[in-house]
C-alpha cells in the first residue's frame, strides 16, 4: 500500500476514535465543561497534561530546530520540561487545594478584586488565541502535505472535529480525548525513532544510540563525527553553542516560568480529585513528556548526521525521492549557485546552496532513512494529535474566560449553570471560529508570538501566583501592578526588538541586537520581565495595605491539603 | 476557615516548614543539573564523556530532564510522608 492510502487509513480511524470518546464523555454541568468533573484519574491526568502540553511544535519542529541548533537547542528540551519542576512543587497542589475552575479565578479571589480578575483573564487571552492560532496553522500544514488536500480546507476539517468534541464534551471530553492523543502521538514519533537509531548504531534505544557508536563497525562515537562534519562545513562543533551563556540562561528560565505559567497547563490541575493526586499527576505528565523530550535530541543528532551524508557533496540528478518531494513545497530549496550540478551544504551564505526548513526533520525523517509506508502515515496522524490536543486545551481556556470569569463573574453573578454551560459551549465555538481564521489568514507574527507567548506568561502570572501562595501578606495592588508592569514591558521589549515597531519595521531587527538589554534576546527577556514583576509588586506591596484577615486565612487554608473541596464556582 | 485550636495552628505551621525545607532542597537540586551542570558549568563539564556524551552536553539534552522526573517523584513521596504524618491525608475515597 502506498504512503498516501496509509495516512488516509490512520487518519481516519485516529479521527473516528477521538469522535467516538467525544460521544462517549458528554459535559452535563459546568463542572463537567470547565473541569471533567473533578474526579480525573492521576494517570489519565498525566498523559493527557502531556498531549495538551506537546503541541504541533513540540512534535514537528522541535527536533529540527535542535537539529540546527545543536547545544544552543538545550534550551527548549530544559526550558520546556523544567518548568514541571515548578509546576508540580511550587503551584498545582495549591491551586488544586483552592479548588476553583480557572486561573483568573484564583487571581480574583487571592487578590480580591475584579480588576486583578479582568488583567488575569486578558493576559490568559493573549497567551491562548496566540498560541492557539499556531496549532491550527499546524493542523492544514499537516493535511496539505500528507493528504494532498489543500491547507484552508485542513483547517477546516480540523476545526469541526475540535468543535465536535471541545463543544459537545467540554473538559470532560477534552481530557479522554486528549489521552488518546498522547498514545497515538507517542507511538508515532517513538516508532521512527527507533527504527533510526538501530539503523544507524544498532542500539534500539534512541536515547542511548544518540551517545553509541556508528553500526558501520568503525568505531566511531555518533555524536563526533556529526562535530567533525559540522566543523567541516564551518558551522561550530554540534556540541557546542554559539548562543552567548547570559543567553541561553535566560531563554531557558523564561521558557521554565512560563510553561509554569500557561494557564491551559495549570487548569488541568484543577481536575483531579485531591491534591496528592494533582502532585502524583505533574510527576506522570513529565514522565511522559520527557519520552518524547529526551528521544528529540536523538531524532535531530540522527537526521542532521543522515541529511550531510545524503545530499552533500552529491550530484543533484542523484538526490533521492524525497528531496524532489520536499523541493516542491518550497520547505527545501537547492540553487546551484556555481553551477556544478553538486549539492554543497555550508555555512557561508554566498556558497550554501541548500535551505532546509526546520519541520522537514522530523516529517521526511523517516523517507531519508528509508522506513515503511506505515511508519511515514503515523508521523501524519501524530502530527494532527499533537495539534489538536494542545488546541483543543487552549480553546477551554479561552471559552471559560470568557464565560466564567467574565460573563459570569464580572457581568452577570446570578447567572444559572444551565445558561453558563451554553455560554461555555457558545464562547467554544467563537474561539474554534476565530483560531480557524487566523489559521486560514496567518498573520505574519504567529509564528514569533507563539514562542513568546511563554515570555508574557512568565512576566504575568507567575509572580502573582506565586506570591499569592507563598507570601500570606502580599496585597492586591502590588499584584496588579506587578502583572501590568511586568507584561507591558515584555510586550514593549517584544514589539521593539522582535518586529522592529519602534525602528522602521522588521527589516530593522536584525541591526538591533546590539542594543539587546544585558545582551538577552526577545525570547529570553520574560525572565528580565518577570524579574522586574516580582520586584514592582513586593515594592508596592510595601507601601500599601495589606490584604484583609480573611485572605490570609485563605492562603493558610490553601497551604494544607487536607480535605481538598471539590471544585466549585462559589 | 481559621482554625480555632492553637496547637493546631502550630501543627500547620510545622508541616509549613518541613515542606518548604523539602522543596529547598529539590529546587536546589533543580538549579544544579540544569543551570549549573548544562549551562554554567558545561564546557568545563565537556572535558570528560560518558560514552559518546561530552558530560556538560549530555545534562544540557538528557541528564536534567531524567532529574526533573526523579525529583517530582521525590516530592510526591516526600508529601505523602508529610501528609501521614501531620494527619492531613485524605480520606482513600
Amino acid at each position: 500500500m502506498s504512503v498516501q492510502v496509509w495516512t488516509y487509513i490512520l487518519v481516519i480511524i485516529s479521527f473516528l476514535l477521538y469522535i467516538g470518546i467525544a460521544i462517549w464523555s458528554r459535559a452535563s454541568s459546568t463542572k463537567d465543561f470547565y473541569v471533567a468533573g473533578g474526579g480525573v484519574s492521576p494517570l489519565a491526568n498525566g498523559m493527557a497534561t502531556a498531549a495538551d502540553w506537546m503541541s504541533a511544535a513540540s512534535f514537528i519542529s522541535m527536533a529540527g530546530i535542535i537539529a540546527f541548533a545543536g547545544y544552543d537547542g538545550s534550551v527548549y528540551l530544559m526550558g520546556w520540561t523544567g518548568g514541571y519542576v515548578l509546576l508540580a512543587l511550587l503551584l498545582a497542589p495549591y491551586l488544586r487545594k483552592f479548588g476553583k475552575f480557572t486561573v483568573p479565578d484564583f487571581i480574583g479571589e487571592r487578590y480580591y478584586s475584579s480588576t486583578a480578575r479582568i488583567v488575569a483573564v486578558l493576559c490568559a487571552l493573549l497567551v491562548s488565541f496566540t498560541y492557539v492560532a499556531g496549532q491550527m496553522r499546524g493542523v492544514g500544514v499537516v493535511f496539505s502535505r500528507f493528504l494532498e488536500v489543500d491547507v484552508n480546507t485542513g483547517v477546516v476539517i480540523g476545526m469541526v472535529i475540535v468543535l465536535f468534541y471541545a463543544v459537545l464534551g467540554g473538559m470532560k471530553g477534552i481530557t479522554y480525548t486528549q489521552v488518546a492523543q498522547y498514545c497515538v502521538l507517542i507511538f508515532a514519533f517513538m516508532v521512527p525513532a527507533i527504527f533510526i537509531s538501530i539503523q544507524m548504531t544498532g542500539n534500539p534505544v534512541p536515547q542511548l544510540g544518540m551517545g553509541d557508536t556508528l553500526a558501520d563497525g568503525s568505531g566511531t562515537y555518533l555524536l563526533d563525527k556529526l562535530d567533525g562534519l559540522s566543523e567541516e562545513l564551518g558551522f561550530t562543533a554540534y556540541t557546542d553553542g554559539s548562543k552567548s551563556m547570559a543567553d541561553v540562561f535566560a531563554i531557558t528560565l523564561a521558557l521554565m516560568v512560563g510553561t509554569a505559567g500557561l494557564p491551559h497547563v495549570i487548569v488541568r490541575f484543577f481536575t483531579v480529585k485531591r491534591v496528592r493526586d494533582a502532585r502524583k499527576s505533574a510527576g506522570l505528565a513529565l514522565l511522559f513528556i520527557a519520552i518524547l523530550y529526551t528521544t528529540a535530541p536523538a531524532v535531530a543528532v540522527f537526521a542532521k548526521t543522515n541529511l550531510i551524508e545524503t545530499v552533500n557533496g552529491r550530484p543533484y540528478a542523484e538526490m533521492p525521492a524525497w528531496f524532489t518531494k520536499w523541493e516542491a513545497t518550497g520547505l527545501l530549496t537547492f540553487t546551484d549557485r556555481n553551477a556544478d550540478g553538486m549539492v554543497q551544504y555550508v555555512k557561508d551564505p554566498a556558497r550554501n546552496e541548500l535551505v532546509v526548513d526546520n519541520d522537514i526533520m522530523v516529517l521526511a525523517n523517516p523517507e531519508i532513512a528509508n522506513l515503511p509506508a506505515w511508519v511515514i502515515a503515523l508521523v501524519a496522524a501524530g502530527g494532527l494529535a499533537a495539534a489538536l490536543s494542545t488546541a483543543a486545551g487552549l480553546l477551554l481556556v479561552i471559552s471559560s474566560s470568557i464565560s466564567h470569569d467574565l460573563i459570569k463573574n464580572v457581568f452577570k453573578p446570578d447567572l444559572p449553570e444551565r445558561q453558563e454551560l451554553w455560554y461555555a459551549r457558545g464562547a467554544a465555538t467563537l474561539a474554534v471560529v476565530v483560531a480557524g481564521y487566523f489559521g486560514i489568514n496567518p498573520p505574519g507574527f504567529v509564528a514569533a508570538v507563539v514562542a513568546l507567548a511563554f515570555g508574557l506568561a512568565a512576566a504575568s502570572f507567575f509572580p502573582a501566583i506565586l506570591l499569592g501562595i507563598f507570601y500570606k501578606k502580599m496585597n492586591s495592588k502590588g499584584a496588579v501592578a506587578g502583572m501590568i508592569t511586568g507584561i507591558s514591558l515584555m510586550l514593549f521589549y517584544m514589539l521593539k526588538f522582535k518586529f522592529g515597531l519602534f525602528d522602521g519595521g522588521k527589516e530593522a531587527v536584525a541591526g538591533l541586537t546590539s542594543q539587546w538589554w544585558f545582551g538577552i534576546s526577545p525570547e529570553g527577556f520574560g525572565s528580565v520581565a518577570m524579574v522586574v514583576n516580582f520586584a514592582v509588586a513586593l515594592l508596592v506591596n510595601r507601601f500599601t495595605a495589606p490584604p484583609p484577615e480573611h485572605i490570609q486565612d485563605l492562603v493558610e487554608d490553601i497551604r494544607i491539603p487536607g480535605g481538598a473541596p471539590p471544585p466549585s464556582s462559589h | 476557615m481559621k482554625n480555632p485550636q492553637p496547637h493546631l495552628q502550630a501543627e500547620a505551621r510545622a508541616y509549613w516548614r518541613a515542606n518548604l525545607r523539602l522543596v529547598g532542597i529539590l529546587l536546589l537540586v533543580w538549579f544544579l543539573v540544569s543551570y549549573g551542570a548544562g549551562i554554567l558549568l558545561r564546557q568545563w563539564l565537556d572535558q570528560w564523556s560518558v560514552g559518546g556524551f561530552k558530560l556538560g552536553f549530555w545534562f544540557a539534552q538528557q541528564g536534567a530532564i531524567y532529574v526533573f522526573v526523579v525529583l517530582i517523584f521525590i516530592y510526591v513521596a516526600g508529601m505523602n510522608h508529610l501528609d501521614r504524618k501531620y494527619g492531613y491525608n485524605d480520606p482513600e475515597s
